[in-house]
């Protein structure tokens, strides 16, 4: 089977059953993607295909072969972070660190989600082009990522620091 | 307890009191890198995905482990037919009790300093089933889907026989434990049932807590391998050395062939201690010679890792019309088993929190045919709390008088129950701070009176308690190398709670270093025996072993630097650590940096080991934290739901090492807080003694838009009794959320309600 996984192509002989998570855990050694409960049920193992976010723990790895998939290890490197993963250190965005790697990837997808327009359980006005970036349309997007040891309010700010500072320079750039 | 221990103990005690206070630590005045806003120094390893956890470590050759659990809580195993899995494809083996290697049972946590085991029960050694979930086979197989599939395979028949799954039945039967953590179940001072029957107000209710798992986001996993009878366990741990000493005792071999590492921890909260899988994995690695993974999945975690238990407890309280307490009567029983120890302290706020004219406290544990229960977050106190802080506001609600009031009217000016002076107490401080935060005196005191449309609006508040330990013990090493860089080593625990990142700054003060000039180890059994991670106490006992190692490393350095040092002839009491180097406290120009040192005496580098001096300081002082939780909720008429809006956190906990990381874990404390009071709870079937709920889509922890922005304040006066005048933070964050939050409810619905977690169905 082919993989492409954070831009590098991969070639990996798995067994049919085993998850993209797996693949990536116990076969590529591309362990910053977790295991929370390999259930769909803590978000631990969120990564990005095609740039959307997916519980990798739900999806069998033979049927994701030529996506793009990004994980945390292609998003940023501990020389070169992106920019979240710093707000994420600044804004104590974690404790343990376990759910870090999926609160982060899902976040980055979840900013795509928004800047789409797709709309949210909590957004008022389905007709509006531009989503706002308010607390709780982010707490109500970021609720199938599980924090246990509790870093909610960082998570948001560090969220919030990153893409209001990059909304506000993109709408500089555009005036 | 034995008559004879008690009178030792009084006399220990005697002797303790008379003993003079150490001199307070000299770090505690001074402003340096503690006290800092330092982010996680793990941070850029744990963000990029590269902080290597348990269940990472590569080895080649792996086998993967699946774990098959008994489906009968008593009785015994009649076949078993593992034909099927072992024959499957890339199964290496099946262990069973028929051919696990021969062990010894565990020895239980608290037995002995180094023991470890959650419960007595042998693992794997015959036949008998102890709980419904108990491991019954472990399959090892060249991937984990061969292993899972195999497991499936396996036939078990039991012979079932009867067991105590009903806690009424169980209760029937209750009985005082032997004691609660070394203090005795039973306390009662005056007649405390007769005041409270004369009392002018009282209240007098049954309050319930569910069990509770603590459901950390990294599953249980060990990654092991043997190699010579020497064992390696990469595990996820807080008491590497008792696990390591447990397992070694289990095995039979010295207690240096077993190491155990564990750099990062995915959340722990009392759940990452010994278990059977660490033993499990060790055994079936042992029979296969093959290094061997073992992930529990998240319903074997359910199944084969204790939570906190179920309590039943009653709270009765007698006032005087002057608003001071007559009577307090705090007496309860929780569910445990006959194979552990841990009977839930919930009795703990109420020996130290008021004072009253008589009290009776007393613990009862029912026993029951169940997995070993254990210890989470602020054992006892985040329970008890609940029940005994809804009472003082059942209470203030009876007299008419402000909750706050009321507390401040029944401070104590000693401990209540043990007499002992208070070491640190500014709890009236905390509630001060925190109302005026909160904006307490904008609240209406009539219940059901703010409403927003079908929203009704309430606030609460609540003590916070968590006693100050610090354990026997620890020691710690520093190596001091001549370019002026120190290692400090002490085998502790990071999970999350910010130990690498404070120990640093900790470090470099008590050196006189920068903080890039210091390194810390930790989380390994090879290096000097730290603590557990537990009852908050982590870091006062590694602070205490750091600094002994860092006084014996001045006095070998003052040595070493001989009379032609501008230092000779000064004593080490007479020298502050400053600048990467020891200098005078009276004449700053005779100073000499380490390095100097170092050179002239030809040294490359200077390796000291110490361990801390006993913690004379918690028999002599009743220590303990303390903070006033205020929130607000929002309670839907119609559906009974309710969301917390806003809360504040006010805190009493001696001095705050690090704002960033401290705030952390008490928002983190908190949160677990706001799962215990409304959604928490571990289904447990009375009928088969089977946990219903074993997912994290059952069993519903708070997320994130659970959680609004939680202000946490502090008061930040140092203890002058405690290492660096600090208290440890990881539980008291979690205590008497229940209660602040119940408490709030009431004052939005005019609903008390007494039994745990508070959902829907309650508030119709
Ligand atoms: S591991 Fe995939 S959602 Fe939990
Ligand atoms: S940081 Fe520990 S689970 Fe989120």
């Amino acid at each position: 089977m082919r993989f492409i996984i954070n831009e590098h192509s991969i070639e990996a002989d798995v067994d049919v059953r085993t998850s993209l998570l797996d693949l990536l855990r116990d076969h590529l050694g591309l362990t910053g993607t977790k295991k929370g409960c390999n259930q769909g049920a803590c978000g631990a193992c969120t990564v990005l295909v095609d740039g959307e976010r997916i519980n990798s723990c739900l999806a069998l790895a033979v049927q994701y072969q030529d996506r793009e998939i990004l994980t945390i290890e292609g998003l940023g490197t501990i020389g070169d972070l992106h920019p979240l993963q710093a707000a994420f250190i600044e804004y104590d965005g974690f404790q343990c660190g376990y759910c870090t790697p999926g609160q982060i990837c899902s976040a980055v997808a979840m900013i795509g989600e928004i800047r789409r327009g797709l709309p949210s359980a909590l957004t008022e006005d389905l007709a509006l082009e531009q989503i706002g970036f308010s607390e709780d349309e982010i707490r109500e997007r970021m609720s199938g990522n599980l924090c246990r040891c509790g870093a909610y309010n960082g998570i948001i700010e560090a969220i919030r620091a990153t893409y209001a500072e990059e909304s506000a320079q993109e709408r500089e750039a555009a005036a | 307890m034995s008559i004879l221990d008690s009178a030792k103990q009084a006399m220990m005690g005697a002797i303790v009191r008379l003993t003079p206070d150490a001199p307070p630590d000299p770090l505690i005045g001074r402003h340096g890198a503690v006290g800092s806003q330092l982010s996680r120094i793990d941070g850029p390893l744990k963000v990029a995905g590269k902080a290597r956890f348990a269940a990472e470590v590569p080895y080649d050759d792996l086998l993967f482990a699946a774990v098959l659990f008994s489906r009968v809580a008593r009785g015994r195993i009649t076949s078993l037919d593992t034909s099927g899995a072992k024959a499957a494809p890339g199964v290496a083996l099946v262990m069973t009790y028929q051919n696990a290697p021969r062990m010894g049972a565990p020895k239980i946590m608290g037995e002995s300093p180094m023991a470890g085991g959650p419960s007595n029960l042998p693992v794997m050694q015959d036949d008998r089933i102890h709980w419904n979930g108990q491991p019954v086979a472990v399959v090892l197989a060249e991937t984990q889907e061969q292993a899972d599939y195999a497991k499936s395979l396996i036939r078990i028949a039991y012979e079932v026989e009867p067991a105590i799954t009903s806690f009424e039945a169980a209760k029937a039967h209750a009985h005082p434990p032997e004691s609660v953590l070394g203090e005795p179940p039973a306390l009662e001072t005056g007649d405390a049932e007769a005041a409270l029957a004369e009392a002018a107000f009282r209240v007098d209710n049954l309050y319930r807590t569910p069990r509770h798992n603590h459901n950390a986001i990294e599953l249980h996993a060990v990654t092991v391998v043997w190699d010579d009878g020497s064992l390696t366990i990469h595990d996820a741990s807080q008491m590497v050395h008792q696990t390591a000493w447990t397992i070694a005792d289990m095995f039979g071999i010295g207690e240096d062939k077993v190491r155990v590492i564990s750099p990062f921890v995915g959340g722990g909260f009392g759940g990452k201690c010994m278990w059977y899988h660490q033993v499990l994995a060790a055994a079936a690695s042992k029979l296969a010679e093959r290094p061997v993974r073992l992930v529990l999945s998240r319903e074997g975690v359910f199944r084969s890792v204790g939570g906190r238990t179920c309590t039943e407890q009653r709270v009765a309280l007698g006032a005087k019309a002057d608003g001071t307490l007559a009577a307090l009567i705090h007496t309860g029983v929780v569910a445990m088993t006959t194979h552990n120890s841990c009977p839930e302290q919930f009795s703990f706020p109420a020996r130290h929190l008021y004072a009253a004219d008589a009290i009776k406290l007393a613990q009862e544990v029912a026993d029951m045919d169940m997995l070993a229960n254990t210890f989470m977050r602020a054992p006892g106190e985040s329970v008890g709390t609940f029940a005994l802080e809804s009472a003082i506001d059942e209470l203030a609600i009876a007299m008419n008088i402000d909750p706050i009031e009321l507390r401040r009217r029944c401070e104590p000016e000693k401990d209540p129950t043990s007499g002992a002076e208070f070491s640190s107490r500014h709890i009236i401080e905390a509630y001060r701070r925190g109302g005026e935060r909160f904006g307490w005196h904008r609240r209406n005191p009539v219940p059901r009176s703010t409403r927003d449309g079908e929203w009704l609006i309430g606030h609460g508040v609540a003590t916070a308690t968590y006693p100050y330990y610090r354990m026997p013990g620890a020691g710690a090493r520093i190596t001091l190398s001549a370019d002026g860089h120190a290692l400090v080593q002490i085998a502790t625990h990071e999970m999350g709670m910010g130990t690498a990142t404070v120990q640093v700054q900790h470090a470099a003060d008590r050196l006189g270093l920068p903080i890039h000039q210091v390194s810390f180890e930790y989380g390994d059994t090879t290096l000097p025996m730290g603590t557990i991670a537990g009852g908050s106490n982590q870091t006062a006992s590694v602070v205490a072993a750091v600094r002994a190692a860092s006084d014996a490393l001045f006095d070998e350095l003052l040595r070493l630097a001989g009379n032609s040092s501008p230092l000779a002839g000064l004593k080490a009491d007479e020298l502050e650590a400053r600048d990467g180097g020891l200098v005078s406290m009276q004449d700053p120009t005779r100073a000499e940096n380490y390095a100097a040192i170092l050179k002239r005496a030809g040294r490359d580098e200077l390796a000291i080991e110490a361990s801390a001096p006993p913690p004379i300081e918690v028999q002599k002082y009743s220590m303990h934290s303390y903070g006033a939780q205020f929130c607000e909720v929002r309670v839907n008429e119609t559906t009974g739901e309710t969301r917390v809006s806003r809360f504040v956190g006010s805190f009493d906990t001696g001095r705050i090492l690090n704002p960033k990381t401290a705030a952390s874990q008490f928002r983190g404390g908190i949160i677990m807080g706001l799962g215990l009071a409304l959604t928490e709870e571990t289904m447990f079937d009375e009928r088969t003694g089977r946990i219903m709920n074993p997912s994290l889509a059952e069993y519903h922890v708070p997320v994130h838009l659970d959680v609004p922005h939680i202000e946490v304040i502090w008061n930040d006066i140092p203890d002058p009794h405690s290492p660096l005048g600090l208290h440890g933070i990881g539980e008291i964050g979690i205590t008497g959320v229940g209660a602040a939050v119940a408490n709030a409810i009431f004052n939005a619905t005019g609903k008390r309600i007494r039994e745990l977690p508070i959902t829907l169905d309650k508030l119709l």
